[in-house]
């Protein structure tokens, strides 16, 4: 038998899977993007610290963490890794889709994991902003 | 390491019942049907599967049809009792057939109950199970109403391995038939139920009962619906007339032998020593588990609990990931979880029990099987605190 459920995805989810980058928290974050619910099954939560450098801001460290499925998790470790040193203007794009590609696809079933990851950085930027004009 | 405790999705063939079946995909091949003699030994090995399993249930050969399987015999026994009951005094009274189920069926039962109320066909009542998982006979005493035709309760769980109080159900619908008018008949699907538990139909005061080929050591696509002569059964697959009537089509003869012969290898020990083993590591299994890792439950019932089946809900993480590493270290499980489903729909067995849907979420069913080893168990425990540790770590829930 070398087939196993980890033939449902690619081998990038599961090696974010087994290996998620950027897991944890961050002290005193400067945004941070809780989507999901535990009823549904999908819990995320992503932390993002930027910094002002050159006049730009950018994301100078990003962490997740994530109850959910195998999808989810992966989505989230390649959310992180797919923000860490991008200023705001790049990040607007990223997208459910890129973070798919990114991934070398998903499950039809899964695709709204990806949808969760880029609520979660929606939110998260949201968060930054909403704290810097305060 | 590769450890299989997933035997309730289905178990290996059985060696002897390989050797029994296969003369009949090779030089015995005929149809049962046939009046030549290739039909005849057919015709023949078809009647002596039909006593073995007869036997294996105490009933009567003609009291036993065999069926494409499990969910075949559950569809024969709600909708041949429902179309026999539409056709007679029901329908002149103006009242539909009443049929009393429970919201923890299987599949087989519950959707072809949805079926026939969504189309006006019968009047449904779904039971809901208390904490435990385990629906009593009061419950369906007090359900009965004058227009009740039948009753189907799980015998176990194929979720949470509860067994249900069959024979004090049956018992009590006895009892109720002898002051009506119109008969209550009781089905039981056994599916689960008939490597570890007593199958002896009159013991368990049932009308009908239904056994699967694959949870037993036969194939798939075997399957037996056992029905007490005075059941008023209407067929609902039409053709030719095999199965005195009941069931058309070709008889499926090499699973029906394997049938006869895993029922009889059953027979050649009692039930409870079948079980002793199985129930033994089990036992073993759920205790060392509730010990070594922390917020753990055990859903469904401990006491009244099938001998193979151990379902924790392990708290914040989720069902899906755990299957997934465990499969990563060889071990195969099931979950209740929605995201190993293609509906995403969380399980209606835990949640008609617990109504959590975290805790649908979070849940995993092992079940053990005759060639599971102590070893295997240590294996599993081993895998699964290290795997239950990283995964709450990711997760965002729980203190830590």
């Amino acid at each position: 038998m070398s087939k196993n459920i980890s033939s449902l995805y690619s081998k990038k989810v599961m090696e974010h899977f087994s290996h998620p980058r950027n897991m944890g928290t961050i002290k005193n974050p400067s945004g941070r993007g809780r989507v999901g619910n535990p009823v549904c099954g999908d819990l995320m939560e992503l932390q993002i610290k930027v910094e002002k450098k050159a006049g730009k801001e950018y994301i100078k460290e990003a962490k997740f963490q994530t109850f959910g499925c195998g999808a989810a998790i992966a989505t989230s470790s390649m959310l992180t890794d797919m923000i860490v040193g991008k200023d705001l203007k790049e990040l607007k794009k990223i997208s459910n889709q890129t973070i798919v590609e990114s991934l070398d696809g998903l499950p039809p079933v899964k695709q709204h994991c990806s949808v969760l990851a880029e609520e979660a950085l929606v939110k998260a930027i949201a968060d930054y902003k909403k704290k810097v004009k305060q | 390491m590769k450890v299989y405790l997933d035997y309730s999705a289905t178990s290996p063939v059985k060696n002897e019942v390989k050797k029994a079946l296969l003369p009949f995909l090779e030089n015995n091949f005929g149809n049962p049907s046939s009046i030549h003699s290739w039909g005849q030994v057919a015709r023949t090995a078809v009647e002596k599967a039909r006593t073995q399993v007869a036997e294996f249930l105490n009933s009567k050969p003609e009291e036993i049809i065999f069926t494409s399987g499990g969910t075949e015999a559950d569809n024969l026994a709600v909708r041949g009792i429902s179309n026999w009951s539409a056709k007679g005094k029901f329908q002149i009274s103006n009242s539909k057939p009443h049929i009393i189920t429970s919201a923890i069926e299987h599949y087989a039962i519950l959707r072809t109950c949805e079926y026939l109320e969504k189309n006006n066909l019968a009047e449904i009542t779904y039971l809901k199970p208390n904490k435990e998982g385990l629906i009593t006979k009061e419950q369906v005493k007090k359900a009965v109403k004058k227009n009740t035709v039948l009753a189907s309760v799980i015998y176990v769980n194929n979720e949470i391995g509860v067994i249900q109080p069959i024979r004090e159900i049956g018992k009590m619908i006895e009892k109720e038939n002898e002051k009506r008018e119109n008969k209550i008949y009781f089905h039981t699907d056994a599916v689960q139920a008939a490597e570890y538990l007593p199958m002896n139909v009159d013991f368990l005061h049932v009308d009908l009962l239904t056994i699967s080929g694959h949870k037993i050591g036969a194939p798939k696509g075997i399957g037996a619906l056992y029905f007490r002569k005075d059941v008023p059964l209407r067929k609902i697959i039409f053709g030719g007339e095999q199965e005195m009537n009941l069931r058309a089509g070709t008889e499926n003869v090499a699973g029906i032998v394997a049938l006869g012969k895993a029922t009889e290898v059953l027979r050649d020990k009692k039930y409870e020593i079948r079980a002793e083993k199985t129930l033994k590591l089990r036992d073993y299994f759920i205790d060392r588990v509730l010990k070594e890792i922390s917020e753990v439950e055990l859903n469904g019932s401990r006491q009244s609990r099938s001998p193979n089946n151990a379902n924790f809900y392990f708290k914040y993480v989720e069902g899906e990931s755990i299957l997934l590493s465990l499969d990563l270290v060889g071990i195969a499980a099931s979950s209740g979880s929605a995201c190993t489903s293609l509906s995403l729909k969380p399980s209606h067995v835990l949640m008609a029990t617990y109504n959590n849907a975290e805790r649908s979420h979070g849940s995993i069913r092992f079940t053990l099987g005759e060639k599971t080893t102590k070893e295997e168990i240590d294996y599993t425990i081993t895998n699964l605190k290290t795997i239950i540790k990283r995964l709450r770590e990711i997760s965002p829930l729980g203190v830590k």
